[in-house]
């Protein structure tokens, strides 16, 4: 069955200069595998594709049940720099909960 | 155990919340950042008009409105509100205490050595390149336009100035959990290569300094279960004597203290996170452990600490042109198609104008513009209302200029049922852009001060 990450896991996301980093966590640890086997770096690199034009970076914090992912070149040149509504990657979070996983 | 509150998460944070977290709970120290990258250009301008400006004006209103709190009850406040100037801070601070009626009576600390702005020549010939971290440049790329420049200072020497008996303690550019760090190595005697305390104590910081983040604010784990909102209590951090610490609030206020907003909190703006980079300390996110104890109160444990680097991180801000962004409103029916049409036609006008920019930009705010198109789906045609918001970014003023003057002839000469009128021509803006850097610390030997005095 394919749901939501939304469904399955809470995010929230903040910038570093032209970076945007969201952390994505488990609601459940029992999903937690689910997101490390499915978002992977190379999957929101793809489901970011209008936003981000550099490399995505993921770190695993399994203590936490947490993934962070780390899109540079992903802020129309940073927060101040930006013209986007969104110029400091707030609501990047709430995208990548967008992100269909199958789930059994 | 000592009782580390946290009263401000940005400058344009709550006025009440400082006032607040001293009146409404036991706390020992008050902390408050109010320095967000851009603040330090913006102060460093309005020191180059007023010798005496240049730091956070609103924190000599809490201390002032918070004077009797802070003698009465003991409180110690630890702030990076000196900006580009700790010294005028200080002065107002200290005037502030005695419009209050307490005169001389609270020490005063200042931590100075953060601001390298007057010294970039200097450093610059005894080989400092100040290299920009994303793209390798040197900083003599920019040196003409550069408005800012700080280093970011560790606890170390706010632990000082509280050693030295200071009961307000002023710093300006800092690690922002630094304000939080500092206190538990006074309190505690920490070493200042005790990795794993260092490392705990940064993040008891890490997770207070952006306020109410921490307690419910911003929080996407449930979100419209979280009480009362309205009177949201901000962050205290309850640090033991081993590093370990509970994120709590004072009772009766509103938001929720619960593991999954902390651990929201705790990965917020970080990158890897078995080295988070600070200037006392590397910390390792990986070992934590978080635990719901009660009711709005959340035990974090094992946080692992390796040496700190050799470099400080500088924060550089330089001019990088102009920019200007307006806004119509188009309503039902097909209003997003109305937006859509409204780019076009003032598109096709820049164009006959001759204007060029390094950067347009058009978004349709309720149609998708957070996201981007892709991800939030063809826009119904039903939607209520679009806005259609057009930025433009460019090195030179003149053109940025004309286009502020063309969008809002839109009112009258393009597709119907617009408003938002009231915005008017959009305003220019000075960019204002980031040059993050390294400094060796042994650039900085005998720079960093800590002064004392009622």
């Amino acid at each position: 069955m394919k749901i939501a990450l939304k469904e399955i896991a809470h995010a929230r996301s903040g910038d570093k200069g032209d970076a945007v980093n969201i952390g994505l966590i488990a609601r459940e640890p029992h999903y937690y595998p689910i997101l490390v086997e499915q978002v992977t770096a190379e999957r929101v690199k793809r489901h970011f594709s209008e936003l981000c034009r550099g490399p995505v970076e993921r770190y695993e914090l399994p203590n936490l049940h947490a993934l962070n992912f780390v899109l540079r070149q992903a802020l129309d040149g940073g927060g101040t720099v930006s013209l986007r509504v969104d110029a400091q990657g707030k609501t990047y979070s709430a995208a990548l909960l967008r992100m269909e996983v199958d789930v059994e | 155990m000592i009782r580390v509150a946290n009263g401000q998460g940005f400058w344009g944070d709550s006025p009440e919340a400082p006032l607040e977290q001293m009146r409404r709970g036991p706390i020992d120290y008050l902390t408050l950042d109010y320095l967000a990258e851009v603040t330090l250009s913006i102060l460093q301008k309005q020191r180059a008009r007023d010798p005496q400006a240049g730091y956070a004006r609103d924190f000599i209103d809490v201390i002032e409105t918070g004077a009797a709190d802070i003698v009465t009850r003991g409180i110690k406040v630890v702030a990076n509100a000196g900006g580009v100037n700790p010294a005028a801070c200080r002065q107002a601070a200290a005037a502030a205490m005695d419009r209050a009626g307490y005169g001389g009576q609270i020490p005063i600390g200042v931590v100075t050595g953060d601001d390298i702005f007057d010294s970039l020549d200097d450093l610059a010939a005894r080989g400092v390149e100040l290299r920009n971290l994303d793209t390798g440049q040197p900083l003599a790329a920019i040196r003409p336009r550069v408005r800012s420049a700080n280093v970011y200072l560790g606890a170390a020497p706010i632990a000082a100035a509280l050693a030295k008996g200071a009961r307000i303690a002023i710093t300006g550019r800092c690690a922002d959990a630094a304000l939080t760090l500092g206190p538990a190595i006074h309190e505690f005697g920490w070493r200042l290569d005790d990795w794993d305390k260092l490392a705990s104590g940064m993040v008891a910081g890490h997770v207070i300094e952006c306020g109410a983040q921490a307690t419910g604010g911003n929080c996407q784990a449930d979100w419209e279960s979280i009480p009362d909102y309205a009177s949201i209590g901000y962050p205290i951090a309850e640090i033991e004597a081993d590093g370990s610490f509970v994120v709590t609030k004072h009772q009766g206020t509103g938001g929720r203290v619960s593991a999954a907003g902390v651990t929201e909190q705790l990965l917020y703006e970080i990158a890897d996170p078995s080295c988070y980079l600070t200037p006392d300390v590397a910390v390792d996110f990986t070992g934590l452990s978080l635990i719901e104890i009660g009711p709005d109160r959340v035990r974090v444990a094992g946080a692992r600490g390796r040496p700190a680097t050799e470099f400080y991180k500088v924060s550089i801000s330089y001019s990088a042109g102009f920019k200007a962004v307006g806004a119509l409103v188009y309503g039902w029916p097909d209003a997003y198609r109305k937006a859509k049409a409204a780019d076009q036609i003032l598109r096709t006008r820049l164009e006959r104008l001759g204007l060029v920019f390094e950067a347009i930009h058009s978004e349709f705010v309720g149609a998708g513009a957070c996201h981007g198109e892709i991800l939030s789906g063809e826009p119904s045609p039903d939607l209520p209302e679009v806005m259609l918001r057009v930025g433009v970014r460019g090195p030179d003023r003149a053109p940025i200029e004309r286009f502020s003057r063309q969008i809002v002839p839109l009112a009258l000469n393009g597709p119907p049922v617009v408003t938002y009128l009231s915005s008017g021509r959009p305003k220019v803006e000075e960019v204002v852009a980031y040059w993050p850097a390294l400094i060796p610390k042994s650039k900085l030997a005998g720079r960093i001060s800590v002064e004392v005095s009622v």
